[in-house]
C-alpha cells in the first residue's frame, strides 16, 4: 500500500471523525432550554439560579467553541462526561453495557456475510425466468422484513412449542457460554437477515458478472477445474464489492441491534441509549452516539484499507 | 415550453394498449405498481371506506381472534385491528413520504448544485454529507428525535435528516455526468441561467434515477419509521401506528399474538412494496441499471 493511499485516507478520516464530534457537541447544545429545567430532577425545584448552576456544570455559559475544544480535549482523554442521575463517568456506564451490543453485531456481521458467500454462489448457479424472479422476491422480503417483527414472532413460537428454552435475557459468554450462545441465536437471526438477503444477492450478482469476465475465460481455457474458476477466479473478484457492502452494513447493524437488544432484553447500549433517552440523561445519550459512530468509522476505514488489498486497482488513486 | 427543451425520455403510455403493452413486457413492474397502488389508496380512502372508528375501545371485546365482527381481531383496548393497520398505513406513509419528500428536495438540489458549480461548493457540501453519512442510520435518527421529543413530526423530520446526504450522493454521480454533456454546454451558450440549466435540463435527465431510488428508501423508511414508532419515539398513544402497535401487541403476546402478528405483516407489505417497485423500475427505466 502506497504511503500517499494511506495518508489521503487518514486524512478523509481526520476529517470525518473531527465533523462528528462537532455534530455529536452542538447536540446538546440545541437541546431546548426547558428540557434542562427536566434534566434538574423531580425532586428539586427549578429556580433560575439551580438552571445556572446546572448550565455552567455542562459548560453551556461559555462560548461555543470554547465549550468545544474543552469537550474534546476530555473526551481525547477519554472523560465523556458524568451522568445526570448517577453522577458516574458515562464511560463506565457505556462500558458496562457494551460487550453484548459488541457481541451481537459481530456474530451477526459473521453469521450474514459468511452466509451470503455460499448462498449467493449458490443462487448464481440457478439461472433462467422463473428463479430470477424467485431469488429477487425471496431477497427483497428477506431485506424488508422487519427485524423487530421478526424476532417477537420468534419469541412467541419458542415460547409456544418449546415452552421450556429461554430466549431472553443475556448471560455472560464467561459465565455460561452454552447458555450464552443459545440467548444470542434468535437475536442473531433476527439482526442478520437483511444484511444476509442483501449480500447474497450481491454475491450473486458479483459472481454472474465476473463469470462473464475474459479472465475466467483464460482460467477455463488453461484447464483449470470448474470449483477453481468458481471459487479462486470469480469469487475473488466477486468480493470485492462485498466487502464494501459488509463495512456498510456494520452500520446498519449497530442501528438494527438498538431494536433487537429491546425486543430480546439484552442489556447493550441500545437500551442503555434508549433508558437515557426517556430519562433525559443527555450527556449518556451524547457519548453513546459518539462512541458507536467512531467505531462504525473505524470499521469503514479498516474496510478501505482492505478494499486496497484486495483490489490493486484501487491503491493507485 | 419549446419543443427543444424536452428532455429526451420516453413519453408516458396514454392509450390503454400502450399500458396493457408496457405491462406485458414488465410484468413485475405492474404487479409491483399494482400492490403499491392498492396500499397507498387504501392509506388515502381509510376514513371513508367504512372501516370501523379506530379509536373505539369495546371492553368486553378485548383480545378476539379474527371474527365476522373484527376481521383481523381486536387489540388489548378492544379496538379493531383491521382499521388500526388501515389508518396506521396512513401515519406510516404520510411520515415516510414527508421525510423522503424533503429529504428529496433538499438533498437532491445540493447534490445537483454541486454537479453543476465543482469546486469549493462541492467539496464544502459533500464533506458536509459524508459527516452525517457517517452516522449509523438509526442511531442519527435517534439522537435527532433525542433533541425534537419524540413524535411523528420528530420521525418525519429525524428521516428527512438522515437521507438528505444520501439523495446527495446518489444524484450527484449522474448529474456529474449530465453536466458533461454537450446540451447543457448548449444551453450555457445560449446563455441560459444556472437555475433553469439545473432544473429544466439536468432534473428531467435524472427522472429514472430519482424515480427509483425514491421508490428505494420509501421502504426503507417505512422500516426506520416503524422501528422509531416501536421504541417510542415515533407516533405517541393512541395515534393507530404500525411500529406502536407492534410494540403494544408484544406485551400481550401469549394471550393474543394477533395484533402484533399482523400490524408486523402490513409493515412488510408496505415496505417490501416500495422495495419491489424500486427494483423493477430500475430494470424496466433503465436497461444500463439493470440488475443481474
Amino acid at each position: 500500500m502506497s504511503r500517499r493511499f494511506l495518508t489521503g485516507r487518514l486524512i478523509d478520516l481526520g476529517i470525518v471523525l473531527i465533523g462528528v464530534s462537532v455534530l455529536v457537541f452542538l447536540m446538546i447544545r440545541l437541546i431546548p432550554g426547558d428540557a434542562i429545567a427536566i434534566m434538574l430532577g423531580a425532586n428539586a425545584e427549578v429556580t433560575p439560579e439551580r438552571m445556572a448552576a446546572l448550565q455552567a456544570r455542562l459548560g453551556l455559559d461559555q462560548p461555543l467553541p470554547v465549550q468545544y475544544l474543552s469537550w474534546i480535549g476530555g473526551v481525547v482523554r477519554g472523560d465523556l462526561g458524568t451522568s445526570i442521575w448517577t453522577g458516574r463517568p458515562v464511560l463506565d456506564e457505556i462500558v458496562a453495557n457494551v460487550w453484548p451490543t459488541l457481541q451481537l453485531t459481530l456474530l451477526a456481521t459473521l453469521f450474514g456475510a459468511g452466509l451470503s458467500i455460499p448462498l449467493g454462489c449458490f443462487m448464481a448457479e440457478a439461472r433462467g425466468r422463473i428463479s430470477e424472479v424467485v431469488v429477487r422476491i425471496v431477497a427483497i422480503i428477506g431485506l424488508t422484513i422487519p427485524s423487530f417483527w421478526l424476532g417477537i414472532v420468534l419469541i412467541f413460537l419458542l415460547a409456544r412449542y418449546f415452552p421450556g428454552v429461554s430466549a431472553l435475557g443475556y448471560v455472560p459468554f464467561s459465565e455460561d457460554p452454552l447458555g450464552n450462545l443459545q440467548r444470542m441465536a434468535l437475536p442473531v437471526f433476527a439482526l442478520s437477515l437483511p444484511m444476509l438477503a442483501n449480500l447474497s444477492r450481491l454475491v450473486r450478482s458479483a459472481m454472474l458478472d465476473a463469470l462473464g469476465q475474459d479472465y475466467v475465460r483464460t482460467a477455463r481455457a488453461k484447464g483449470a477445474g470448474r470449483r477453481r474458476v468458481l471459487y479462486v477466479h470469480a469469487l475473488r473478484n466477486a468480493l470485492i464489492p462485498f466487502v464494501t457492502s459488509v463495512g456498510v452494513s456494520v452500520g446498519y447493524l449497530l442501528g438494527g441491534s438498538i431494536v433487537i437488544e429491546q425486543v430480546f432484553a439484552i442489556p447493550g447500549l441500545g437500551r442503555l441509549v434508549l433508558g437515557a433517552i426517556s430519562e433525559r440523561n443527555y450527556p449518556l445519550v451524547q457519548a453513546s452516539i459518539l462512541v458507536l459512530t467512531a467505531f462504525f468509522v473505524l470499521v469503514n476505514f479498516a474496510v478501505d484499507l482492505l478494499y486496497a488489498l484486495i483490489d490493486p486497482r484501487v491503491r493507485v488513486t | 415550453m419549446s419543443l427543444r427543451n424536452r428532455p429526451l425520455t420516453p413519453l408516458a403510455p396514454r392509450h390503454r394498449a400502450a399500458m396493457v403493452a408496457a405491462a406485458s413486457r414488465h410484468p413485475l413492474t405492474a404487479f409491483a405498481l399494482v400492490f403499491v397502488a392498492l396500499q397507498v389508496l387504501l392509506a388515502i380512502g381509510a376514513p371513508w371506506l367504512g372501516f370501523q372508528d379506530p379509536f373505539q375501545q369495546v371492553m368486553v371485546q378485548r383480545m378476539k381472534a379474527p371474527n365476522a365482527l373484527n376481521l383481523l381481531g381486536t387489540d388489548h383496548l378492544g379496538r379493531d385491528v383491521l382499521s388500526r393497520i388501515v389508518h396506521g398505513y396512513r401515519t406510516s406513509l404520510l411520515t415516510s413520504t414527508a421525510a423522503v419528500g424533503l429529504a428529496l428536495v433538499v438533498g437532491g438540489t445540493l447534490g445537483m448544485l454541486a454537479a453543476y458549480y465543482r469546486g469549493w461548493f462541492e467539496r464544502i457540501t459533500m464533506r458536509i454529507m459524508d459527516v452525517f453519512f457517517a452516522f449509523p442510520i438509526l442511531l442519527l435518527a435517534i439522537g435527532v428525535i433525542a433533541i425534537l421529543g419524540p413524535g411523528i413530526e420528530g420521525a418525519a423530520i429525524a428521516i428527512a435528516i438522515v437521507y438528505t446526504p444520501i439523495f446527495a450522493r446518489l444524484l450527484r454521480g449522474p448529474a456529474l455526468v449530465i453536466c458533461e454533456s454537450e446540451y447543457v454546454l448548449g444551453a450555457r451558450a445560449i446563455g441560459a441561467s444556472d437555475v433553469r440549466i439545473v432544473f429544466h435540463h439536468v432534473l428531467p435527465n435524472l427522472t429514472s434515477v430519482v424515480l427509483v431510488q425514491t421508490s428505494l428508501l420509501l421502504s426503507a423508511a417505512v422500516l426506520v419509521e416503524a422501528s422509531l414508532s416501536f421504541l417510542g419515539l415515533g407516533a405517541q398513544p393512541p395515534v393507530p401506528s404500525l411500529g406502536l402497535a407492534l410494540a403494544e401487541g408484544r406485551n400481550f403476546l401469549l394471550l393474543s399474538p394477533w395484533p402484533a402478528i399482523f400490524s408486523g405483516l402490513a409493515i412488510l407489505f408496505l415496505s417490501f412494496g416500495f422495495n419491489l417497485l424500486g427494483d423493477a423500475l430500475r430494470d424496466s427505466l433503465d436497461p444500463r441499471l439493470r440488475a443481474v
